[in-house]
């Protein structure tokens, strides 16, 4: 069997800073700001209005669109504002403000007392659906319709690999909660009609193998531990890690015959159809070397950044970097007042000491990129091209739109070359040229019409 | 709403005045840390592992060749340092790889040559070969080669005068004891090559050594592979491009022997001239050189049969400079054609295999 994909990097993984620390309860803060957008697909519109009062877990907004994920109170209180706000992903975002009453109450008849093996396939697909359930690692996809896969597939793949440094979230929980894992797991394997679960974990968390190894004693389920390399955790080197099956560009891992899913969405999957909970509050890991006390927590959704860094103490240095996720991928925020969503593993603050680095430089063609890259590019290529604007020629001849920016490239680069950006860059105009193309071409069908009239 | 609530909403800042200022946070794209690796680091492991030939140098071949390698360097950098200044560019010219342009050329030419045609090398390999390309990265060619062929061609003469060598044939034959070994092998045979070193073993020796005739840093074949074998464990070159180009000369050289196929010596062949050199340290240079391992295998036997065939055939008695220029200017299309292959493309059905059961 395959353990590992070409490419890749072995960076300092900064885990230690956090991953002694238990799950510990963030008590709730004095605001929750609930964005509407926390999923990809169409943003949800409220159902609730400014004065409303509304109990945990009770739906507060919801799309029409058929990509989207159902958004919930994380706790009782009041409806105060309903504004844009900072939000990770998207600078502002319009967002539920809700002050909380103290009581943390549940909605009426929450929690539920369900036995997941009594339940359809189709009712438990509504449970993950009204819960409101993303893809946790980031990615934000919604979960039922990840579950519903076009093409039938023969393997479930748990994400345990947990790549990216200094994030622990994922460890404690396999850690403290491998029951909850694996329950999730069965319940998974049923809606899939797959016969194989796999539960896919970097070999440098052997105590958490070990742990859902015991939880998963008695069942088909099984654990395998992956070389510790980034990005382990990518979907599709995961897949092809576990299962020696490359997805085809351009394709979805039901196209290699598998569905990928975050051991966080998982356990959120057996709390929402053992006990009918909505997605309310996610694990997730404040650390960094500007942070006082790094700290895994089980925020509810809405807490501010701000807040979860206080709880752990503030800051001890002057840090340079806020990002949401981890250093490879994480997205770097300007504002403190960003709150924790269904999609944010890590929260991180970092000194200049991490985050500074010399001056870009020409690109020596040295080709460590080329051997970095997981994905088989040449970004040293495309940063070239992408640098002197020959857009098309990165699409055409050196598969830009295959890049997963996962970062090895700009990690390893001894130019210091922003490779990432550039190929972002890009991305970003070959879209953009895609949609003009688009509208002139409606523009001109339009004209077309009205002058067949 | 109240007037101290408008003052409020209009400058928030105001509205929280005890608590102290935020961190200003530097916004920029992922990924967030690098490695610590760096050009200038890489250059300067690379003339480190140049020290133990260029010292072995200044051993065999006494002062002239210190001042050809010092004089090399000064040209090197200076002539950088000049250039980026006069068209107003970033000051890179200590970061290493002028440096080593300057000391590659001192090494891959005679110790005899005089100190001025060292400096006129160097300073036109820098500017010709590198600044005038747009510096560091966009040079298609090697600069110290770059550098060497341009003296080849203005001072020939200069360029392949020895030192002398003692005979030790005893007179036995007319041993030419100002010459390479390469050059007694073209001009007078195997026999009188074995001759003149007094025998196989004594020949094999003082290659592997470097107590021979040659270039200031090209003799010393254990010196050369023990810079090449740090720079492979540091992962600064693969390994399999000096195997691949050494190889490919071992395996040619045996096979077209002078007396007909597979009487050749490889082994005199390998140690001999500029190969360890040019295959350790000219071969890896990684701006002139293709970025996948394919095109590097490509690069590496292209150039070693490319010297085979300049050594046996050719007018030169050595062939690596020019092979390996040869092999500089097709860089660009051996990156073209043989880009690794994008993950997910070109799959046999394996995907439908998986997914359609």
């Amino acid at each position: 069997m395959w353990k590992s994909f070409f490419g890749g990097i072995h960076p300092y993984d900064g885990k230690d800073l956090a991953k002694t620390q238990p799950i510990e309860e963030m008590p709730l803060p004095t605001e929750l700001s609930v964005p509407l957008s926390q999923h990809i697909g169409a943003p949800c519109q409220p159902t609730v209005k400014v004065g409303d009062m509304v109990k945990r877990g009770q739906l507060i907004a919801t799309s029409e669109a058929f990509m989207h994920a159902d958004i919930h109170a994380p706790t009782s209180g009041k409806v105060a504002k309903i504004e844009p706000r900072p939000h990770s992903g998207r600078g502002m975002c319009p967002a539920i403000v809700i002050l909380p009453d103290g009581e943390d109450a549940w909605a009426e008849g929450l929690p539920l007392a369900r036995n997941w093996e009594a339940m359809t396939g189709e009712e438990i697909l509504t449970a993950i659906q009204e819960a409101g359930i993303v893809g946790m690692g980031g990615a934000t996809f919604p979960a039922h319709i990840k579950l519903k896969p076009a093409k039938p597939v023969d393997t479930l793949i748990l994400n345990g690999a947990e790549c990216e440094p200094y994030l622990t979230a994922d460890y404690r929980l396999m850690l403290e909660q491998p029951e909850d894992i694996i329950t999730g797991a069965q319940i998974l394997a049923k809606v899939l009609g797959t016969k194989r679960t796999v539960i896919g974990i970097e070999d440098n968390k052997p105590d958490a193998a070990e742990a859902l190894e015991k939880a998963a004693s008695g069942t088909q389920i099984e654990i395998a531990r992956l070389r510790t390399r980034y990005p382990q955790g990518a979907e599709k080197m995961l897949i092809f890690a576990v299962t020696g099956r490359e997805v085809p560009a351009g394709g979805l891992p039901m196209d290699a015959g598998a569905v990928v899913q975050n051991v966080g969405t998982v356990a959120a999957i057996t709390a929402a159809v053992e006990q009918g909970l909505p997605l309310t509050e996610r694990v997730t890991t404040v650390s960094g070397d500007a942070i006082s006390q790094p700290k895994n927590l089980r925020v509810r959704i809405g807490t501010s950044y701000r807040a979860c860094i206080e709880h752990c103490g503030g800051f001890r240095e002057e840090p340079d970097k806020l990002l949401a996720g981890g250093p490879m991928m994480g997205m770097a925020q300007q504002s403190l007042d960003v709150p924790v969503m269904k999609g944010s593993s890590g929260i991180l603050a970092l000194t200049k000491k991490i985050t500074e680095h010399p001056e870009e430089r020409n690109c020596i063609r040295c080709g460590r990129c080329v051997n970095a890259c997981p994905m088989g590019l040449v970004p040293s290529m495309l940063s070239i091209l992408s640098e002197r604007g020959d857009f098309p020629k990165c699409r055409d001849s050196y598969g830009l739109m295959n890049c997963i920016e996962c970062g090895c490239c700009t990690y390893v680069c001894p130019a210091k070359r922003n490779i990432v950006q550039y190929i972002r860059l890009a991305k970003g105009e070959i879209r953009a040229e895609a949609e003009r193309a688009k509208a002139k071409a409606a523009a001109k069908a339009a004209q077309a019409k009205e002058a067949a009239k | 709403m109240s007037e101290r609530e408008m003052k409020a909403t209009a400058a928030p800042a105001e509205a929280r005045p005890a608590a102290p200022a935020d961190p200003v946070f530097t916004i920029s794209s992922s990924p967030h840390i690098r490695d610590g690796e760096t050009i200038d680091h890489i250059m300067w492991q690379v003339v480190l592992a140049l020290l133990p030939v260029a010292l072995f140098g200044i051993w065999w071949f006494g002062s002239s060749a210190l001042i050809n390698m010092a004089v090399g360097i000064i040209a090197a950098v200076g002539s950088e340092y000049i250039w980026q200044r006069a068209m107003h560019q970033p000051l890179t010219a200590m970061d290493g790889s002028a440096c080593i342009t300057g000391l590659l050329l001192a090494m891959s030419m005679s110790p005899l040559l005089p100190p001025y045609m060292v400096a006129i090398g160097s300073a036109l390999a820098i500017i010709v070969a590198k600044q005038s390309m747009g510096g560091l990265g966009f040079n298609i060619f090697n600069p110290a080669h770059i550098g060497r062929a341009a003296l080849m061609v203005s001072w020939p003469v200069a360029m392949t005068t020895w030192t002398k060598m003692a005979d030790l044939s005893g007179g036995a034959v007319d041993a030419m004891t100002g010459a390479t070994p390469l050059n007694i092998l073209k001009m007078q045979g195997y026999d009188a090559l074995v001759a003149t070193f007094g025998g196989q073993g004594q020949m094999y020796t003082s290659m592997l050594l470097g107590t021979r005739n040659g270039s200031l840093g090209e003799t010393s074949t254990i010196l050369l592979l023990l810079g090449g074998l740090y720079l492979i464990y540091k992962g600064y070159i693969n390994w399999i491009v000096p195997a691949c180009m050494i190889g490919t000369v071992a395996v040619l050289t045996w096979i077209f022997g002078p007396a007909g196929l597979f009487t050749g010596d490889p082994l005199f062949h390998m140690m001999a001239g500029g190969l360890f050199l040019g295959a350790f340290f000219m071969a890896t240079d990684m701006v002139t050189i293709p970025m996948t391992i394919k095109g590097q295998i490509v690069f590496a036997v292209g150039a070693g049969a490319l010297t085979v065939l300049i050594r046996l055939v050719g007018g030169y008695p050595e062939g690596v400079c020019y092979s390996l220029l040869l092999m500089n200017a097709v860089t660009p299309l051996i990156d073209r054609w043989l880009k690794p292959r994008i993950f997910g493309t070109g799959l046999e059905p394996q995907a439908a295999k998986g997914g359609a059961k």
